[in-house]
């Protein structure tokens, strides 16, 4: 469950951390949509190393590692579901480290932003209170779902549930005891919550202020821009200029023996 | 038996639960696991079958070493039931859940299929087989996760707060099945705030507070000393203090449960 600690925010002293939420979260939807749009292996690896330096400046090495490491059993997930499908080795790979990618900036968005903040900001961006509310709770629901699957987790392991026997279906097959369980006790907090909110008379007043105004500053602006300046460019040479790729046609699945 | 030797355990994230903690539980004894709340009782039972190891000294099951042993051949020795039975359930059907098990220590279908009928009868769930088991009501939950423990006959059952969210009668059958359960020579030890409940069953006491075990003795001694009692946040049993506030009726030993004290009180009123 180490994965959900890099999506848990903590308080550290550090220009990223410092940042307005809305810089932060330009800079991710900057690096969200280049991954997306890009379709080669050099682009999406260089995206996934710009994002070292920040994590360092961050001072959250570590729990990006912890992160990562969770996150690269599902990469390796998918780069063996596109291998034995038939998918080249460049395409596998290149969806491997998309996912990486993704898996890095939300883990560094999610560290060095507090969800008071996230939902503030949101709010400032005129986004419905009711959306903020859910979005951010729901960031704070991760570390109390990651506590609970380690129980679950726990109680079946004590019932002779053992999640590293078998091949890898069968180890897949293995989680479902664990997810089950989570889904229910997800469902059923979500309408506890909801009656408590409703019952707490949620919503029902007219505009909300908040004492808190988030004002974006000189540093700020610059990251904005700089994603910005960034975006324009990655579009741009998507439609314009010709990115050198590492295509090959070699298929892990022409080595099966079927 | 089980034996833990200058155990020390400190989670992942560094906070240190216990330090040197020793302690023996022989076979067949029934032991309440008491203590205020984060005083490491329910870290010290994960620890009976593998779920923690001990970040240094030893915990010994049966002379096997937790360390060795992987956790699925520890809980064939020691059934642990969650407090909630919500973090287990997942099969369609009760009978399902309680299968679920037996397969896993790689159960026959036939002895499955056995035990399975023994456990649903005893526990009184036998009407629910082919229930989802997320219709049940939360005592019944409770009892099908012990259901599905028992199911495979383990030497040690341990029960983490077993009364919670549980009626009274559901109570009275628990306290009488785990006196059963030891009748069978089993080892039962259960982690509990519930004084009532270990003043009814009378289980050996050991009573933690901040990773420490502060004392270990017979219920009625632990259970009316008031000190202990309130360093670990805990109240004595309502009887007990009853009695306790009659200082002139002489009893052979105190009293804390209210069988004790009708015969006794029944006795004096004769006189």
């Amino acid at each position: 469950m180490k994965i959900f600690d890099g999506f848990k925010f903590t308080k550290i002293d550090s220009p990223i951390h410092r940042l307005d939420p809305r810089a932060k979260l330009f800079m991710l939807l900057t690096i969200f949509s280049l991954s997306i749009l890009f379709m080669n292996l050099l682009v999406l690896t260089a995206l996934f190393l710009l994002q070292l330096p920040m994590v360092v400046i961050a001072k959250s090495t570590r729990r990006w590692i912890s992160s990562m490491r969770g996150g690269i059993f599902l990469a390796g997930l998918i780069f063996f579901a596109n291998s034995l499908t038939g998918q080249t080795l460049t395409f596998s790979l290149t969806m491997m480290i998309r996912f990486l990618v993704l898996i890095s900036s939300f883990s560094f968005f999610f560290m060095t932003t507090s969800p008071d903040d996230l939902g503030l900001a949101l709010e400032q961006m005129r986004i419905p209170y009711s959306l903020c509310f859910t979005f951010t709770t729901a960031v704070r629901l991760v570390p109390t779902m990651a506590i609970e699957a380690q129980t679950i987790m726990d109680a079946q392991r004590a019932r002779g549930l053992e999640l590293d026997k078998g091949n890898l279906l069968k180890r897949i097959r293995n989680y479902i005891p664990i997810l089950i369980p989570l889904i229910v006790l997800a469902i059923k907090r979500s309408i506890e919550l909801a009656e408590a909110l409703e019952s707490r008379a949620f919503n029902t007043s007219g505009k909300r202020q908040s004492y808190i105004v988030l004002k974006l500053n000189s540093l700020d602006f610059i990251v904005i821009s700089l994603a910005m300046l960034f975006l324009i460019l990655g579009v741009y040479a998507y439609l314009n200029l010709s990115i050198p790729s590492l295509e090959t046609n070699f298929r892990l699945a022409d080595l099966l023996p079927w | 038996m089980i034996e833990v030797q200058s155990l020390d355990f400190t989670y992942p994230n560094g906070k240190k639960v216990f330090q040197g903690v020793d302690l023996q539980i022989e076979e067949g004894e029934y032991i309440a696991i008491m203590g205020e709340n984060g005083a490491g009782k329910t870290t010290l039972v994960k620890h009976f079958n593998g779920l923690l190891r001990p970040t240094s000294g030893d915990v010994i099951i049966d002379g096997i070493n937790t360390k060795e042993s992987s956790v699925a051949s520890l809980s064939k020795k020691v059934g642990l039931v969650f407090q909630n039975p919500e973090h287990q359930l997942f099969c369609e059907t009760v009978k399902e859940e309680i299968l679920f098990s037996l397969r896993n220590f790689g159960f026959s279908d036939r002895v499955a299929n056995k035990q399975k009928d023994k456990v649903l009868e005893i526990l009184s769930l036998t009407r629910y087989e082919d229930v989802s088991p997320f219709t049940l009501s939360g005592g019944e939950k409770k009892r099908l996760a012990l259901a599905s423990i028992l199911a495979w006959d383990p030497k040690y059952v341990v029960l983490d707060e077993p009364t919670i969210g549980q009626d009274n009668d559901q109570k009275i059958k628990l306290g009488n099945f785990i006196k059963q359960l030891v009748a069978q020579d089993k080892t039962v030890i259960i982690v509990t705030h519930d004084v009532e409940f270990v003043a009814d069953t009378k289980p050996k006491i050991i009573l933690f507070s901040k990773g420490e075990i502060v004392a270990q003795d017979k219920c009625v001694n632990i259970l009316t000393d008031k000190k202990l009692l309130h360093k670990t946040s805990l109240l004595m049993p309502q009887i007990g203090e009853l009695m306790l506030s009659f200082p002139n009726l002489k009893t052979k030993e105190k009293i804390i449960d209210v069988f004790t004290a009708r015969s006794f009180l029944r006795k004096e009123l004769k006189k």
